[in-house]
């Protein structure tokens, strides 16, 4: 009987939603030097800012900063608990999918309102990058560290043996009609278990060895590498505003044609089912295992595509689309300053520093990111250069203003939550493009 | 315990003593003090509280506004909510049968044919291991191109199967990986509840002349009845509350083909910061258990026992 009780104590414990509070305050320091913590989730760019930090250490001899790192599953959830703990980060890394819950929650500070980024000028940086991580208000609420387009990344190898050469990617074509010359290109890469080519009379969609195109997923709501250059590419936009829009597009019919094309390769076999890829897709794996030709990824995988075992990498721009030319999404990383902090003015001095020329020349040093800075840019390209890369295709659709921006909106989460099992439903087969007037609808509903 | 000291106390009764007896039930509190503690900090406290935030708006960071009954309007309204309880109800069934078929067959095979610890030992392992090592595990091994077990498919002639990927096989494969893990500690509970069951049954039966399979089924398994339910309490209630392996394989899908309640809970709660919701769902979870509990307990008479 007790055995019983204490079981129904500990069924019992389910109801009650206990949050881990992570214990990390801000530490005494012994010098009378103040402390500030810094988070971010990238381990590639890690050594690169701890440069930085280093640096600007030097210049301020009082302030020390303390860099966490923690993997991006666990970094939302510990951020969130720690702004209930008040032991939060003085400073942390920033994606626009999430600040928007924390602006209305009003954990973040103005950077305008703080001495050392009073200063802040929007047309430092790459065009449009700061207009990101300005809050509804008008405030800005992020300082720029880089940003993000999309490119085909493919391997030269099997451009080689389907008789093609990198300059048969250039000038590229599509629709969501017939797929272009892109359809073409991904069909001729695609090959079958007998040899027989995707484009080749005879070729067995159902037992396929290399796709012509690499899966990365469903994409979920934002498609960011999967759907959403091809959409913007026909004219299509998220919302109704650039940011901070009230409603989702999902249910025009360019978004949707997109979609059943883009799923629709999996039943011509250039584009590897769901259940090959799961729940965990990795483009990049595809690439280097060598059962897909191209990959479109973005430009924060640069170093892991050319690092491929076995792969001989190029780079290539999208395909133009009914527009006329390319689209990508635009899209990048701010940093910005927890309201808790105890040493605001010197949270803005380091942030304002990460945000300047000096640190992001650094950070374009070290080859991973492009950095929003012109001058940040300029130092990855010449590293990428160097290590034999040409990154060019990123760049150019930022220089040719052929991007959109990454959904800025409330309700970020919801909407993931809603999307995601829609568009795995989609990429399954279980349901066609059609059924996201419905879901739109209940998106739209969220903002009323 | 009790009854045996206040017999010697009332044996040796001498005055003074009876000042003793009472000193015993102060020293009783005392030890009892630290786990009552711990029972009001994090069983009590945390229940009464989700109870209270699942009639709240609470998203962590702002404070909990009281909104009545929305929570639970919500919940009787939500498709995904009515199909977690669904995928759960499956997953246990599936989950629960198969394990305890096993784990019996197992007890039965330690009692009868081998004393050896080292096969009893053998037999616990799994259990030993975390149960995100083993999803990990399992997913590399069905993992539908790198994997093993997909290769060994292909090898004696069959199609793959995406275990983790697709709708039809997602919950049975998850419920399968925990069999595999539980086994081994169901078949030890059901094995110390044999060794209950005099010998001398067995030896009568046998001069009887009955067989194995009716000994089993005359002797063995009705004498067990008390210990099969009592493990069938445990092992469904832990069913019912699966999250890692889910969360590590399939993340709730694909769709919503495995996400099992608790996951959903999760996903409301740290996903969404939608605590209040997450607390209305929890409060769902207790009650389900709550019955479901009772009517195992009325049905294996788990609390009695045909030895006496």
């Amino acid at each position: 009987m007790t055995k019983f009780r204490r079981r129904i104590a500990a069924a019992a414990a389910t109801a009650g939603l206990t949050v881990g509070l992570a214990a990390c305050g801000t530490p005494v320091s012994t010098d009378g030097s103040v402390t500030l913590d810094y988070w971010l989730w990238d381990s590639a760019q890690l050594p690169g800012y701890q440069k930085c930090v280093d640096a600007f250490e030097e210049e301020h001899s009082d302030i020390d900063v303390r860099i966490t790192q923690y993997g991006w599953d666990d970094y939302w959830s510990k951020l969130t608990a720690s702004f209930v703990a008040e032991a939060g980060p003085d400073v942390f890394t920033n994606h626009v999918s999430k600040y928007p819950e924390f602006v209305r929650r009003g954990v973040l500070l103005p950077l305008k309102s703080l001495e050392a980024t009073s200063d802040f000028d929007a047309d430092e940086f790459q065009d449009g990058l700061a207009k990101l991580w300005q809050g509804p208000d008008g405030k800005q609420y992020g300082m720029p560290k880089d940003f993000d387009t999309v490119a085909l990344f493919f391997n030269k190898k099997m451009l080689r043996k389907a008789g093609m050469t990198a300059e048969d990617l250039e000038g590229l074509t599509w629709n969501p009609r017939n797929g272009g010359t892109f359809e073409d290109v991904i069909a001729h890469l695609t090959i079958d278990k007998n040899g027989v080519r995707g484009d080749e009379p005879g070729f067995d969609p159902n037992n396929v060895k290399v796709y012509g195109l690499a899966s990365a997923g469903s994409g979920g709501y934002d498609g960011q590498t999967q759907w959403s250059w091809l959409a913007g590419s026909t004219g299509w936009r998220f919302n109704d505003q650039k940011t901070w829009g009230t409603e989702y597009n999902y249910d025009d019919p360019r978004l949707q044609k997109t979609i059943d094309w883009y799923f629709g390769l999996v039943d011509k076999g250039y584009l590897p089912p769901f259940q090959k890829v799961g729940s965990s897709p990795n483009a990049s794996q595809q690439l280097g295992s060598g059962s897909a030709a191209i990959a479109a990824d973005g430009s924060w995988m640069i170093r892991i595509y050319a690092a491929l075992e076995g792969v001989d990498m190029g780079i290539a721009k999208l395909p133009s689309g009914p527009v006329g030319h390319p689209v990508s999404m635009f899209n990048g990383l701010g940093d910005s300053i927890s309201a808790q902090t105890e040493h605001p003015e010197e949270a803005a001095e380091l942030v304002d520093f990460l945000g300047s020329d000096q640190c992001q020349v650094i950070i374009g040093k070290e080859g991973v990111v492009l950095p929003a800075r012109p001058a940040g840019t300029k130092a990855a390209m010449e590293t990428f250069k160097s290590q034999g890369i040409d990154a060019s295709p990123f760049i150019e659709l930022v220089e040719n203003d052929n991007t959109i921006l990454f959904p800025v909106t409330d309700h970020g989460a919801t909407i993931t939550s809603i999307m995601s099992p829609v568009m795995d439903g989609i990429y399954i087969g279980d349901r066609d493009a059609s059924s996201l007037t419905k879901v739109n609808k209940r998106i739209n509903n969220l903002f009323e | 315990m009790a009854t045996l000291t206040s017999e010697n106390a009332a044996r040796r009764q001498q005055p003074g003593q009876r000042r003793r007896r009472r000193d015993d039930t102060k020293l009783a509190m005392i030890f009892i003090l630290p786990a009552s503690i711990g029972l009001v900090t994090f069983y009590f406290w945390p229940l009464l509280r989700g109870i209270w935030l699942s009639f709240t708006s609470w998203d962590l960071l702002s404070a909990a506004e009281f909104v009545g009954l929305a929570n639970y309007e919500r919940m009787f309204a939500d498709p995904v909510f009515w199909n977690a309880i669904r995928v759960t109800l499956y997953y246990v069934v599936v989950n629960i049968t198969i394990q305890t078929a096993v784990a019996l067959v197992i007890a039965v095979l330690m009692q009868r044919l081998t004393q050896s610890t080292l096969v009893r030992s053998l037999i616990l392992a799994p259990y030993l291991v975390s149960n995100v090592v083993a999803a990990l595990v399992f997913l590399w091994i069905l993992d539908f191109q790198l994997g093993i077990g997909n290769q060994f498919l292909e090898w004696i002639g069959l199609d793959r199967i995406g275990f983790f990927t697709t709708e039809a096989w997602a919950i049975p494969t998850i419920a399968l990986v925990n069999v595999w893990r539980h086994m081994g500690y169901t078949a030890l509970l059901i094995f110390a509840g044999l060794q209950a069951i005099p010998g001398n049954l067995y030896e009568s039966a046998r001069v009887d002349g009955a067989s194995e399979p009716r000994m089993f089924f005359g002797i063995t398994l009705p004498l067990l009845r008390p210990i099969l339910g009592l493990v069938l309490i445990i092992s469904v209630i832990g069913s019912f509350q699966v999250f890692d392996t889910v969360s590590v394989t399939t993340g709730g899908g694909p769709v919503n083909a495995s996400r099992v309640l608790q996951l959903y809970i999760y996903d409301n709660a740290f996903g969404q910061f939608d605590f209040g919701y997450a607390a209305a769902l929890s409060v769902a979870m207790l009650v389900i258990l709550m019955i479901v509990t009772f009517i195992q307990y009325r049905v294996t008479r788990a609390g009695q026992t045909d030895l006496n």
